[in-house]
């Protein structure tokens, strides 16, 4: 399978998107979705990259990301050891079928209106593609769907293995943290 | 602490940085910052383009091992410096670009002379920022400076917001630079040392594949040491010409699409690639799926994206390269104690290649003048301590092969983005770096007339630079491609620059010395002419026979086992070795 999971800590500034968007084109490599928000350090934003990798190698990928000045750390989200949810909302016809569908997926109805319902669910990519796949006969009206996010399972975080694992930082500065940049 | 201006924090930030030249051209959005630029001590060279700034700023660099330093207004003034910075990245030369913005409030209205510099260069720089508030301007500045010099060098830019110029603040120059995102690993593992060393022990057919890397690196007295430790023979790319001396017994040239036989041939045939500093560029590796077949590679770079992007490399070896080559020579003298395989059938074979394919060219039988020969007297009668920089097409491929070089920093090409015209303004840079030095610009009828203006730049600011115009009235490299590839159609390759324009009457127009050569007899009293002059830059036009083409080639995308020594002539092998 060509398809990864990347989890790439940002630093915050201006930009850094376009960066990282303008690596993938000019390099060729697919990117599936995208996911960029706010972390728990207020100067670090947080990517999760679903790639298309077909004819490129991820060392490469990655190393290739980790030369942008902006990029702190990366780390492949694996599903057997990570958390990964997708949001969908959808917009379907208001009928007795399509409800029993949100009650069977435990998805929620978070607008009801005469015509139609508007779905909310949050899941593993195989749920959300379960729910659609019931739903489709009836009727997608409208669909919006967000870029997976990912989160390691256990004790450690992304931020910790970033600093031990890329961090020369580290060896120069003892003291420098991710936290204790720009500062 | 007292309050400046952002424009004077800037000036007190790249002196701060070192900076001792500037090349540049002032216009509206970057004009505050020309005001303190008047007071400064760092020198400021007006050049006529911009594009001449960035070049110069990308010869100074290569010259001299410093940043080169380039600085423009916005809009035109900006975009003019892409192609520059481009080449710069591409040959990972350290250079930082400053350039004016349009104010703040102004930014993303469309407003006069307003580019998008910063979304422009990104894919075509190591870095580059855009300042709006003047308290950032010396952190920047500072990093910028951090970054183009560390790790791979490269190309920065540093965008300033006009408002921010004009604002007042308070300079404040960081002592150090920490950038969470940005610690190139400088030192090697020892465990890919020692697994280096081990390969290099077992090699019977080794070649040392050395790319520009190791005159970044200032690591040529590293790699003597390793290749005389060795006796391993020794290719060097176009952009590591001078890295290990052309006269040594062990060098065989140039490997690529115009390399030597001995040189292209020792790859393919080789059971080890010591690669330290290369990439595995296309010019070098022709058909990738069929280079050097047999051989295991070790990989040593400071990038860590360069390792596996286009060969898989059975060791990598991560680091500076001075740090590398000083923990891989006593590894490897380690490794040989226990086990020396006998170089001597591998070295009798390469050698033998050279000396059964030399690099030659043809006397024109018309009486004109051969390309290649002026080229050769010119490295001839200037000699080893000369810095030459080369534009791009025959002439840079024949000033590859024809002169000899014997140290670093005395070869300066565009070899990564092909960038005609890059000659004149680098030679000017490298001139102003090494201002003792001879600099003969070796440049073609095409490419000179690119950016020939920066001429008066260097007549203007005593930089007497030497440039030899090889002039076949055409672009002889696009031309040489018809004539194989495109049954002798000479479709836009003629430039009629035989007297249009008169290049001996264009040089003195600028303020040069014009000369002009176009006979075989009078090539070295030319030249001898040209080295007596020193006060003023010079300018001969080479009228040389057109016909004239590269060889040794690998047409581009086929296998480097096809490599033609001359037209319709590939070497003769022995049988068991094809």
């Amino acid at each position: 399978m060509a398809i990864h999971t990347l989890a790439v800590l940002v630093e915050n500034s201006p930009g850094v998107l376009a960066r990282v968007a303008s690596l993938f084109s000019r390099r060729g490599y697919n990117i599936d979705s995208l996911a960029v928000g706010p972390t728990e350090n207020p100067k670090v934003s947080r990517m999760t990259i679903v790639l298309n990798l077909e004819g490129h190698a991820l060392d490469q990928v990655s190393a290739q990301l980790f030369k942008l000045v902006n990029v702190i750390g990366i780390s492949e989200m694996k599903d057997s050891d990570s958390l990964k949810r997708e949001i969908l909302l959808v917009k379907v016809v208001n009928t007795p079928a399509t409800k029993e569908i949100v009650s069977k997926h435990k998805a929620v109805i978070s607008d009801e209106a005469a015509g139609t319902i508007s779905i909310e669910a949050v899941g593993q990519s195989s749920e959300i593609e379960a729910l659609l796949k019931e739903l489709r006969p009836h009727g997608i009206r409208e669909l919006v769907q967000s870029g997976l996010v990912a989160l390691e399972r256990g004790d450690k975080t992304l931020a910790d293995r970033t600093l031990s694992t890329m961090g020369t930082a580290n060896e120069s500065n003892p003291n420098s943290s991710t936290a204790d940049y720009q500062n | 602490m007292s309050k400046i201006n952002g424009a004077q924090s800037l000036v007190n930030a790249l002196e701060a940085a070192g900076v001792e030249v500037m090349f540049g051209i002032p216009g509206g959005a970057i004009l505050p910052a020309y005001d303190p630029i008047f007071d400064s001590k760092i020198r400021h060279i007006l050049v006529r383009h911009e594009q001449g700034a960035g070049h110069a700023a990308t010869g100074y660099a290569q010259a001299t091992g410093k940043v080169g330093v380039c600085i423009a207004t916005s809009g035109p003034g900006a975009t003019n410096l892409v192609t520059p910075l481009a080449d710069a990245q591409m040959d990972s030369v350290p250079i930082v670009a400053i350039t004016g913005q349009v104010p703040g409030p102004a930014i993303g209205t469309d407003a006069f002379q307003e580019a998008d510099i910063r979304g422009v260069t990104m894919p075509v720089t190591k870095h580059n920022y855009l300042i709006t508030d003047p308290a950032d301007i010396p952190r920047a500045i500072a990093e910028a400076f951090h970054i183009a010099s560390t790790g791979r060098p490269g190309a920065v830019l540093v965008d300033i917001a006009k408002d921010a110029l004009q604002k007042e603040t308070t300079f404040n120059y960081p002592k150090n630079v920490s950038l969470a995102g940005y610690n190139p690993v400088m030192e090697p593992k020892s465990e890919a040392i020692s697994d280096a060393a081990a390969l290099i022990s077992q090699s019977k057919k080794p070649v040392l594949y050395v790319g520009g890397g190791v005159i970044k690196a200032n690591a040529a007295k590293e790699l003597l040491a390793l290749a005389e430790l060795t006796g391993v023979p020794v290719v060097t790319t176009l952009m590591a010409r001078g890295a290990f001396p052309d006269s040594h017994k062990q060098h065989l040239g140039m490997p690529g699409m115009h390399g030597t036989v001995a040189a292209v041939t020792a790859l393919q045939k080789a059971d080890l690639l010591i690669t330290l500093g290369a990439r595995f560029d296309d010019r070098v590796t022709g058909k990738l799926s069929t280079f050097a077949p047999n051989a295991k590679i070790i990989h040593a770079d400071i990038d860590p994206a360069e390792i596996g992007k286009n060969r898989h490399a059975d060791v990598a070896v991560v680091g500076d390269l001075k740090n590398i080559l000083r923990a891989l020579v006593p590894a490897t003298k380690a490794a040989l104690a226990k086990s020396a395989p006998d170089l001597t059938p591998w070295l009798n074979e390469v050698y033998g290649w050279r000396k059964k394919f030399p690099l030659g060219y043809d006397t024109p039988s018309d009486g004109s003048v051969s390309p290649q020969y002026v080229i050769e007297r010119i490295g001839k009668i200037s000699g080893p301590d000369t810095i030459f920089a080369a534009g791009v097409g025959q002439h840079q491929m024949w000033a590859s092969q024809f002169i000899g070089y014997e140290k670093p920093r005395t070869w300066l090409n565009s070899g990564g983005l092909g960038t005609m015209g890059y000659a004149v303004p680098a030679a000017m840079g490298a001139k102003v770096g090494a201002p003792d030095t001879t600099v003969w610009a070796i440049d073609g009828d095409g490419c000179f007339q690119m950016t020939n203006q920066e001429l008066v730049t260097c007549a203007l600011n005593n930089i007497p630079i030497k440039v030899a115009v090889i002039n076949n009235e055409s672009l002889g490299m696009v031309r040489q491609w018809q004539t194989l590839f495109y049954n002798q159609r000479y479709s836009n390759t003629d430039l009629h620059s035989k007297r249009i324009p008169d290049f001996k009457m264009l040089a003195e127009a600028m303020g040069c010395v014009g000369l002009r050569c176009e006979t075989p007899g009078d090539v070295d009293k030319t030249i001898e002419a040209a080295m007596a002059i020193n006060d003023r830059p010079v300018v001969v036009d080479f009228n040389v026979h057109r016909d004239a083409m590269v060889w040794p080639m690998v047409a581009a995308g086929t296998s480097n086992d096809d490599i033609t020594v001359a037209r319709s002539m590939a070497p003769v092998w022995d049988s068991q070795e094809l």
